[in-house]
C-alpha cells in the first residue's frame, strides 16, 4: 500500500454511481468479474477509495475484504487520487541502462514528492513504471498520454514548464 | 486498385515518436492533392527497427523512409507520390546505393540475418483489417485442421515440429497440449499469456499489435486439439494499442464466422475473451495468471496438479505465450519439417529478441535459433555506440543473467543459455557497455523482484529483500568478503526453496554476475571502488590540475559550493562537501573533472 495519506474527501457524483451500477449489473454473472469491475470503476472515478470498493462489493455481492484484497495487490489500482498530470518514468532495464534513474531523481527533486505521491496542489503525480515498450526511445517518460523519449536530465525542467500555468 | 501503398508503422515505439500525426498529415496531404483514390495509407504493426522510428515505407518502390517528421510529409507527397522522385535524404542510409538508387531492405545489416516467422505479418498488413490477414493465408490453418485433421494429428504435428514455449521455460508445446487433451471430456480452457512483464521485452506486444489474428487463429487450433471451446487472453493493461487491436480482431473474426459457434460449418465452437492484467509481474507465472483471471490476488500455487489437469476454474487448461501461438498457423500450413529446418538440434524454429540498451539498432529482431550473440549484437545490432567496449548482454530479464564477451560466440538456444547461467526468457536482450556496473545491475533486478514478489512464500518475500540489502551494502562500500559468501549461499537457498518461477529464478542476475564478474564485486568490497564509475558512494570527483583553466563554470554549477579556486587558476573539490551530483562534469568544457 502507498504511504501517502488520503486527505482528499470522496466526491463521487450520482452520474458516476449510475455508470458504475450499469457496469456491475453487466458483470455480475461473469466468472472472475472482480478485476474487470475494478478496472472499470477506476476508469469512472479515477481511483478506488473505500467508498467505491464498497459499491463494487455490493454490486457483485462479494465481501468488501475480498475487494480490498484484490485492489491492494495490483499496482495499477490506486486507492488515492492522482494528479491532473500523471508523470510516469520508465525504469525498465533498457531505460535504466540509459540513465532514466537520474531523470526520475531530478523529477523527485523538482516536484518535492516521492514515488506514488501527488503534489499538494493536485497538479502532478509521479510514479516509476515498468517497461512501456518504447525501448527504442529510451530513456522515456510519459505525462498523461504524451510520450517524451531520448531524454537527458536537463530536459526535465522544460517538460514540467509545458504543464505549468 | 491503388497505384501506391504508404505503410506507416503504428506500433508503440513509432506511435510514441509521433506516427499518428504523420498518418493524419499524410491523409490530409493526399486528399489535398486529389490522390486519395490512388494512394492508400496503411497503418501497420511494428517493423522492428524502432530506433529509426517513425518509419514509413512506400510501395511499389519499397522506399524505406526513417525518422519521418510531419514537416516531411508534403515533400514525400509532392516529390515521390506525384512526381515519382524518391526523397533520398529521408531514406535509411543503408537502403541507398552510391547512385542514389534504392537497395532492398532485406539486404541491410539489420534485416539480412533475420528470418521472420512469428513476425512475418508485422509491418506488412493492416492489423485492424481481417481481410488483409486472410489475404496472407490467414485462417487457412484453422480451416485445414477443422476439415482435414483429427485433434491427434494436430498435436502430433506440433510435437513433430519441436516447438518449445517461447515465454521462457521452453517446455515442448505439443506435450503440453497432449496432457490437456488426455483429460476426460468436459469444460477445458485455452489461455494465452500476453502479460509480458520482463522490463525491456516487447516481442509479444509487437505480435499482438501487428498480427493479432495469428494469435486468435492459433488459440482456436489449440481449442480444437484439446477439446476446449473457450479461450482467455490475459494481457497487460500497459499495452493499450495491443488491447484495442485484439478486441477489433476478435470482433471481426466473430463477424466472419471464424470465432463463435459452428466455425466454418464444422460444428466446432470457440470463443475468446480478453482479460486485462493490472500490473503484477508475478501474473506471468502460469498458476498466478489463472488465479488472476478468476478474480483473485495473482498468487501462484504449488504444482502438481498442473494446469493441464486442474487449471483455470479448476478445469484442464493450456497456457501458451503469444510468440508460441504466432508460430502455430504456419507450422500447420507448411508442416513440421519446414519448421524443423531452422534452429539447433534441441531448439527448433526462430526466436524474437527485443534488442535494447547500449546498441545502435534498437528494435525487434527474429533470428533462427543457433544464431550467435555476436551476430545479433555486432551485425544486426550494429555494435555499440560511442566506440565503447562490450561488457555483457543481459537475457531473460529479472530471471536471467548476464553473458560476458567470452561467450559471444555460443549459438543461442534454450539449453546453451541455461548452461551459462542465463536463460532464454521471453526474449529481452539488453546490451551493456563498459560504463555499466554489474553490481548495480544485479541490484536493479533485485529491486524489481523485491517489488514484484507476491509475498506468498517466505524464501522469496524475505530472501530477496535480504539479498537486496546485501547488494546495497556492497555498492555503498560497507560490505565485507564474508557478506559475499552469505549472499551466494542465500542465492542458492532461495533458488531451491521458492514456490514459483519468480523466486526460483530471482537470484540468477546475482549468480551470473558473481560468476563472470566476481572481480567487480571484490573491487567494491576490498578496494571500495566501482570500476565502471557508477556507484555514487564509491566515487570521488577530482579536478585534473593540469587541464583546469580556472574558468569557474564548475564552481558556479556546484549546488553546495564544494569547488573552490581563484579565477584562471586550477580549482579543487572538497570531497567532504561534494554530493557527487555530477553537475560540474556536465559544465566543464575541458574534460578536467573525472570520477575515480
Amino acid at each position: 500500500m502507498s504511504k501517502a495519506k488520503n486527505t482528499v474527501p470522496f466526491k463521487g457524483t450520482a452520474e458516476q454511481k449510475k455508470q458504475l451500477d450499469a457496469v456491475l449489473a453487466e458483470l455480475k454473472e461473469v466468472p472472475g468479474a472482480l478485476m474487470p469491475a475494478l478496472q472499470k470503476a477506476q476508469g469512472i472515478y479515477g481511483y478506488l477509495p473505500i467508498e467505491v470498493q464498497q459499491m463494487v462489493a455490493d454490486g457483485l455481492s462479494i465481501p468488501l475484504e475480498k475487494v480490498f484484497e484484490v485492489a491492494t495487490f495490483y499496482s495499477q489500482f490506486s486507492l488515492y487520487p492522482k494528479g491532473r498530470y500523471k508523470i510516469s518514468v520508465c525504469l525498465g532495464t533498457a531505460c535504466y541502462v540509459k540513465g532514466s534513474g537520474d531523470v526520475y531523481g531530478r523529477l523527485k527533486e523538482r516536484l518535492g514528492i516521492e514515488d506514488g505521491q501527488c503534489t499538494p496542489d493536485g497538479k502532478f503525480s509521479l510514479e516509476a513504471c515498468r517497461c512501456i515498450g518504447a525501448c527504442g526511445l529510451a530513456p522515456v517518460l510519459t505525462v498523461n498520454d504524451d510520450v517524451y523519449g531520448r531524454l537527458a536530465v536537463d530536459d526535465v525542467d522544460n517538460i514540467l514548464a509545458k504543464y505549468q500555468g | 486498385m491503388y497505384r501506391s501503398h504508404v505503410l506507416i508503422c503504428g506500433g508503440t515505439g513509432c506511435t510514441s515518436s509521433g506516427s499518428e500525426r504523420i498518418i493524419e498529415a499524410m491523409e490530409k496531404e493526399l486528399a489535398a492533392n486529389g490522390l486519395e483514390n490512388e494512394v492508400k495509407v496503411v497503418k501497420t504493426g511494428c517493423f522492428g527497427f524502432c530506433t529509426l522510428g517513425p518509419i514509413m515505407v512506400v510501395y511499389p518502390e519499397g522506399a524505406f523512409y526513417s525518422m519521418v517528421k510531419v514537416e516531411d510529409v508534403p515533400e514525400i507527397v509532392s516529390e515521390h507520390l506525384l512526381k515519382g522522385r524518391i526523397v533520398t535524404r529521408l531514406l535509411y542510409k543503408e537502403t541507398v546505393d552510391e547512385e542514389g538508387k534504392i537497395t532492398s531492405l532485406d539486404e541491410t545489416d539489420f534485416y539480412k540475418k533475420q528470418k521472420r516467422v512469428a513476425l512475418r505479418n508485422c509491418g506488412v498488413i493492416n492489423p485492424e483489417d481481417i481481410k488483409e490477414y486472410i489475404a496472407y493465408d490467414g485462417y487457412q490453418a484453422l480451416g485445414k485442421v477443422l476439415t482435414e485433421m483429427t485433434p491427434e494429428d494436430v498435436i502430433q504435428t506440433i510435437k513433430d515440429s519441436g516447438l518449445r514455449g517461447r515465454g521462457g521455460g521452453g517446455f515442448p508445446t505439443g506435450m503440453k497440449w497432449q496432457f490437456a487433451a488426455a483429460q476426460p471430456k468436459g469444460q477445458k480452457y485455452v489461455c494465452c499469456n500476453a502479460d509480458e512483464g520482463d522490463p525491456g521485452a516487447f516481442m509479444d506486444r509487437s505480435v499482438l499489435e501487428g498480427d493479432p489474428h495469428a494469435v486468435l487463429e492459433a488459440m482456436a487450433i489449440a481449442g480444437y486439439a484439446i477439446g476446449a471451446d473457450r479461450g482467455y487472453i490475459y494481457i497487460r493493461a500497459e499495452y493499450p494499442i495491443a488491447v484495442k487491436r485484439l478486441q477489433v480482431a476478435i470482433d471481426q473474426a466473430k463477424e466472419y464466422g471464424l470465432l463463435g459457434d459452428d466455425i466454418l460449418g464444422t460444428g466446432f465452437n470457440f470463443s475468446i475473451e480478453l482479460r486485462l492484467g493490472a500490473g503484477a509481474f508475478v501474473c506471468g507465472e502460469e498458476t498466478a495468471l489463472m488465479t488472476s483471471i478468476e478474480g483473485h490476488r495473482g498468487e501462484p500455487r504449488p504444482r502438481p496438479p498442473f494446469p493441464a489437469v486442474k487449471g483455470l476454474f479448476g478445469k484442464p487448461t493450456i497456457l501458451n505465450n503469444v510468440e508460441t501461438y504466432a508460430n502455430i498457423p504456419q507450422i500447420i500450413n507448411k508442416g513440421a519439417d519446414w519448421f524443423r529446418s531452422f534452429g539447433t538440434e534441441k531448439s527448433k524454429g526462430t526466436k524474437v529478441f527485443a534488442l535494447g540498451g547500449k546498441i545502435h539498432n534498437t528494435g525487434l529482431v527474429e533470428v533462427p535459433m543457433g544464431t550467435t550473440l555476436r551476430e545479433i549484437i555486432e551485425e544486426i545490432g550494429g555494435g555499440i555506440p560511442g566506440g565503447k567496449k562490450f561488457k555483457a548482454a543481459q537475457t531473460g530479464g529479472p530471471s536471467g543473467g548476464c553473458i560476458p564477451a567470452e561467450h559471444l560466440d555460443i549459438p543461442i538456444d534454450y539449453d546453451n543459455l541455461t548452461a551459462i547461467g542465463s536463460m532464454m526468457g521471453s526474449g529481452g536482450m539488453i546490451v551493456m557497455d563498459e560504463d555499466t556496473c554489474m553490481v548495480d545491475i544485479a541490484k536493479f533486478f533485485l529491486e524489481f523482484t523485491v517489488d514484484e514478489s507476491c509475498g506468498k512464500c517466505t524464501p522469496c518475500r524475505v530472501g530477496t529483500k535480504r539479498m537486496y540489502e546485501m547488494l546495497e551494502k556492497i555498492t555503498e562500500g560497507q560490505a565485507t568478503m564474508e557478506d559475499l559468501d552469505k549472499l551466494e549461499h542465500l542465492c542458492h537457498y532461495i533458488k531451491e526453496n521458492s514456490l514459483c518461477g519468480l523466486g526460483q529464478t530471482a537470484p540468477n542476475p546475482v549468480l551470473s554476475t558473481l560468476h563472470f564478474f566476481r572481480g567487480e564485486y571484490e573491487a567494491h568490497i576490498r578496494d571500495k571502488r566501482c570500476p565502471a564509475g557508477v556507484c555514487k558512494n564509491l566515487l570521488t570527483y577530482v579536478i585534473d590540475q593540469k587541464k583546469c583553466k580556472g574558468c569557474t563554470l564548475c564552481a558556479r554549477a556546484c549546488p553546495v559550493n564544494a569547488i573552490t579556486g581563484k579565477v584562471k587558476e586550477p580549482h579543487s573539490i572538497d570531497p567532504a562537501k561534494c554530493l557527487k551530483c555530477g553537475a560540474c562534469i556536465e559544465k566543464c568544457r575541458f574534460g578536467a573533472i573525472e570520477k575515480r
